[in-house]
């Protein structure tokens, strides 16, 4: 499975950034208008909401807001595939204590991985050499080719 | 957060104008509902028409205000709500704890 474009970034922990490499997913996403993959712009903007909470949760618990380090984001796309990876210097957690059931609507928080595990295909966060790696993959169905 | 207030008889809006409500500056808007809390405004209307993108932390910082607003007697109203902003209320199932209005006016007539 050969990638078709890789994008590699590193940013300071720090919460400013959400915005600029969500937008930077949304744009990757935006390019793949030739897959059937619902709509284009709904697809956009998932891509965009699952980064910025894989982001956000970097910062804020794994990397516990410490300025020093550092969130490093890869986003690959494949004709077959969308793969992000969102790189913590933290403790890491164990993602299957987490409820896979609906948050409770009354709570102020608890929703992040609900919806990274509700609009990707696979998700996994794993031990890494500087941390751990959040991994969220979204299948991308080609469309049939026109018979001419 | 670039906010604009608007104070009616029953109830005061509060206009959201930024395109993100997000874990960057959810915290804001969270200590910007107490303060209206605080001076005895307790019935609130959120207009999120110019909000193109929401994550859980924006969701909890309203979930955050209406559960002050009742606790208040008071409440928590949201309008203006673009298509992908509205998916998320109703994927996370809030659209069930919130009452969702197309605009202030119609927020308005509720109270």
């Amino acid at each position: 499975m050969k990638n078709l474009l890789e994008v590699d970034i590193k940013v300071p922990n720090q919460t400013r950034y959400l915005s600029l490499i969500g937008k930077i997913g949304e744009d990757i996403a935006n390019t793949l208008k030739r897959f059937n993959n619902s709509d284009p712009e709904e697809l956009a903007y998932h891509i965009n909401l699952v980064i910025t909470e894989a982001m956000a949760n970097a910062i804020k618990h794994a990397n516990q807001n410490d300025p020093t380090k550092d969130v490093h984001i890869c986003i690959c796309l494949s004709d077959q595939e969308l793969c992000i990876k969102v790189y913590d210097q933290g403790q890491g957690f164990d993602i299957n204590q987490i409820e896979t059931t609906d948050p409770d609507p009354q709570q102020d928080h608890g929703r992040g991985i609900f919806l990274i595990r509700a609009l990707m295909d696979r998700v996994s966060y794993e031990r890494c050499a500087t941390g751990h790696v959040l991994e969220m993959r979204k299948s991308l169905k080609t469309l049939p080719k026109k018979r001419n | 957060m670039n906010v604009t207030l608007q104070e009616f008889d029953k109830a005061i809006s509060v206009s959201i104008e930024e395109e993100r409500l997000d874990a960057h500056n959810s915290n804001e808007l969270k200590a910007q509902l107490l303060n209206l809390f605080e001076e005895g405004k307790i019935n609130i209307i959120i207009d999120l028409k110019s909000v193109r993108f929401i994550d859980s932390s924006g969701l909890g910082a309203l979930v955050s205000g209406f559960k002050n607003a009742s606790s208040r007697n008071g409440g928590v109203k949201l309008c203006g709500l673009q298509p992908q902003v509205k998916s998320m209320f109703e994927l996370t199932r809030l659209h069930r704890v919130f009452e969702i209005f197309p605009g202030i006016d119609e927020a308005l007539a509720t109270f």
